[in-house]
């Protein structure tokens, strides 16, 4: 929001020396408008292209107005889905579309009540070795998914958690990133509060609860959103680990409707199901945004 | 209302030791000034009856009980910090319900209390504020009152005013010190500012370098400090010392500045030629045009009815004068006297205070009876 402002600001400078022609930040205004148009632009042609029947995007052709086929389209794609050009399924965007997001929200809510704990005993407890479970926790910082990728699903086949939906989200609950920034911002909680908390009577697990979680809701959020869009956007796990397409989740699910070339991609529901993809991390990002900020302007001192 | 003793307590930090061994006793509502440089171990002794810290050793002990090894929560205190550590996210109903709150008080009851409190302090209005709309005197006065509300038996100040300005900090002295009588809570309060332990402290506990150095009445410590480094650290500006002999007999002082100094409150029991350092503080120098000493002004520092002189003796020690009315020039000679029954004596390698044989005064031996009575009385019950 202060972007175009702080950019603004060098433009009257440089107007000032010339003659003025043009309404102050026309320039940088322009070069805004020029980044949205780049952003938004495949944005706006999949919304369009999502409108049209089959065959119009089948000629090759890229409508920029819309079609009159969006209701059939986004219907089709919501109760039925269109057919896995490679497999021949169908999975409806409804099925896709909940299971994304309960992977996600599960992700996103275990990986924050997880990091808060094991920050917490980090920082606030001192206990034999606490050094060494940090170091453990931070370096798995340097390990993503793909790279501990055959040891974990080894250990989701001994489990017996292949093809079910604890195993889409068990593997991902622990967060180092998280823990590290929870372990940052609690060092940042003064001593003195620990102390009158311990003068007032209350324990450990009631200073968590009643102190070091509500002051950790700004960060809380901040995470969720960031947390939720890595779970919603999990693709190389998803498709290892899950081969009953009722658990399909809506990320591996569009490309595989995309085909390998032998038989037409049905690209107005392609379109359609990835508009529906589209809303529920615009949703968390939107409303988590008002959160975020309230409690950025809550927290000022 | 409770009494606390504290009996031998160390503390070492990983090798260092911050305190020597304190032994104190508070009598029942009596409020204890613990004042002293930072690094002198005060906040640590504080912290160590709160609970917050352990002591290496020693007993720590409230209305009797040995709480050396509670938690702070079942000592029955609380503490007003320095920088109140008030919970940002609470109103401050909630930040002063808090503690009752989790004693499982009655909600009723809870709500009288803090409403009681609020008004106590002057803050019934401010009760659903958060603790960042509040200034600094609220903030402080929430603090305090989330330590009455507790009515506990000890209250624990931690340089409770150093985040106030000067105005302010005069203000909340006086409230405190009302306050703590009307409550008659008996109270330690840690501080580093000597105008506050002289105005606040039944008793004053002056510590240097992890010693009490001096126990006494405000009053007893400055006009018979125990020994150099409570002269110098009790009143404003310091006191002047100067070096000085004993004479012969013991009877008098030869300073090294020259004059020799009669020592009217009797003999002192130490070899003639004894090095002894002579406190003189800088309210008591008197101009007479035939004093002994003759100052080289240096600087003037007027203060308004008030100016402080200094200079330098011939010795080429320096010395600092108090003076009403007009001010020397620098560079004028002042000539000084100092009254006799204003000389503090101290030997010159120890610091510690040297009395006169024959005392025309003897308040500090029976302040001595008064303490040690009250903590007989404390280990008794």
């Amino acid at each position: 929001m202060r972007a175009p402002e702080a950019l603004a600001a060098p433009a009257p400078v440089a107007a000032s020396g010339s003659r003025r022609l043009l309404p102050k930040g026309t320039l940088v205004h322009g070069f805004l408008i020029l980044g949205v148009l780049v952003f938004a632009l495949p944005i706006y042609i999949t919304l369009i292209g999502s409108t049209h029947d089959a065959s119009t995007i089948g000629r090759g052709e890229v409508p920029l107005l819309p079609g009159a086929y969006a209701l059939d389209n986004y219907a089709s794609a919501w109760s039925e889905g269109e057919g896995g050009a490679r497999t021949g399924f169908r999975v409806p965007v409804e099925t896709m579309l909940f299971n994304s997001l309960a992977m996600a929200v599960l992700i996103a809510a275990g990986k924050i009540v997880i990091s808060l704990l094991s920050a917490y005993a980090v920082v606030f407890f001192s206990f034999p070795g606490r050094m060494l479970f940090f170091w453990l926790i931070f370096i798995t910082l340097m390990l993503p998914v793909e790279v501990r990728i055959m040891p974990t699903f080894a250990v989701m086949v001994d489990l017996g958690m292949v093809n079910t939906f604890g195993g889409l989200v068990v593997p991902l609950l622990a967060s180092a990133t998280a823990t590290l920034l929870f372990r940052q911002f609690f060092l940042t909680i003064p001593d003195e509060l620990v102390e009158a908390a311990k003068m007032d009577g209350a324990g450990p697990l009631r200073f968590f609860k009643d102190v070091v979680v509500p002051l950790s809701m700004t960060n809380v959020a901040a995470l969720f959103v960031i947390l939720f869009i890595y779970g919603y956007n999990q693709y190389l796990w998803p498709l290892l680990m899950v081969s009953d397409r009722s658990l399909e989740t809506i990320v591996v699910g569009i490309t595989k409707m995309i085909g390998s070339g032998d038989a037409q991609s049905p690209w107005h529901v392609i379109m359609a199901t990835t508009v529906m993809a589209l809303i529920p991390p615009v949703a968390v990002v939107i409303l988590m945004q008002r959160w975020f900020v309230k409690g950025l302007v809550e927290s000022e001192k | 209302m409770a009494t606390l003793t504290i009996e031998g307590v160390r503390k070492d930090f990983g090798g260092t030791q911050v305190l020597h061994g304190i032994d104190l006793a508070v009598g029942e509502g009596e409020l204890i000034v613990i004042v002293g440089a930072s690094g002198c171990g005060k906040s640590t002794l504080l912290r160590i009856v709160a609970g917050l810290e352990t002591a290496t050793s020693g007993r720590i002990l409230i209305d009797g009980v040995d709480v050396t090894r509670l938690e702070p929560k079942d000592r029955d205190i609380a503490m007003v910090f320095q920088n109140y550590a008030l919970y940002p996210h609470m109103s401050v109903f909630d930040n002063m319900a808090y503690g009752l709150r989790i004693r499982g008080l009655p909600k009723a009851e809870i709500a009288a209390r803090v409403r009681q409190a609020a008004d106590l302090l002057g803050i019934g209005g401010l009760l659903e504020r958060r603790p960042r709309q509040l200034s600094g005197g609220q903030r402080q006065r929430v603090a305090m009152g989330r330590a009455i509300v507790r009515e506990p038996k000890l209250f624990l100040f931690d340089e409770p005013l150093s985040n106030l300005d000067a105005k302010l900090r005069v203000a909340m002295r006086a409230e405190i010190k009302r306050l703590q009588r009307r409550l008659g809570v008996t109270s330690l309060y840690v501080t580093h500012d000597q105008v506050e332990a002289m105005t606040l402290g039944d008793r004053l506990v002056v510590m240097h370098a992890g010693r009490a150095e001096q126990v006494a009445t405000p009053m007893e410590v400055w006009s018979r400090p125990a020994n150099t480094f409570v002269a110098g650290f009790i009143g404003a500006p310091a006191m002047n010392f100067l070096a000085a002999t004993l004479a012969p007999g013991g009877e008098a002082a030869v300073l090294k500045a020259g004059p020799t100094l009669p020592l009217i409150d009797g003999r002192r029991p130490l070899p003639d030629g004894a090095p002894l350092t002579i406190g003189i503080r800088p309210e008591h120098l008197v101009v007479a045009s035939d004093g002994p000493f003759a100052l080289r002004v240096d600087l003037v520092e007027p203060l308004g009815a008030e100016s402080l002189v200094h200079g330098l003796l011939p010795s080429g020690e320096a010395l600092t004068v108090r003076l009403s009315g007009s001010s020397p020039l620098p560079g004028a000679i002042l000539p000084l006297s100092a009254p006799p029954l204003n000389i503090h004596v101290f030997e010159a390698e120890s610091g510690r205070r040297v009395d006169g044989l024959h005392l025309p005064r003897n308040p500090q031996a029976q302040g001595a009876v008064a303490g040690a009575s009250v903590a007989n009385g404390a280990a008794d019950r």
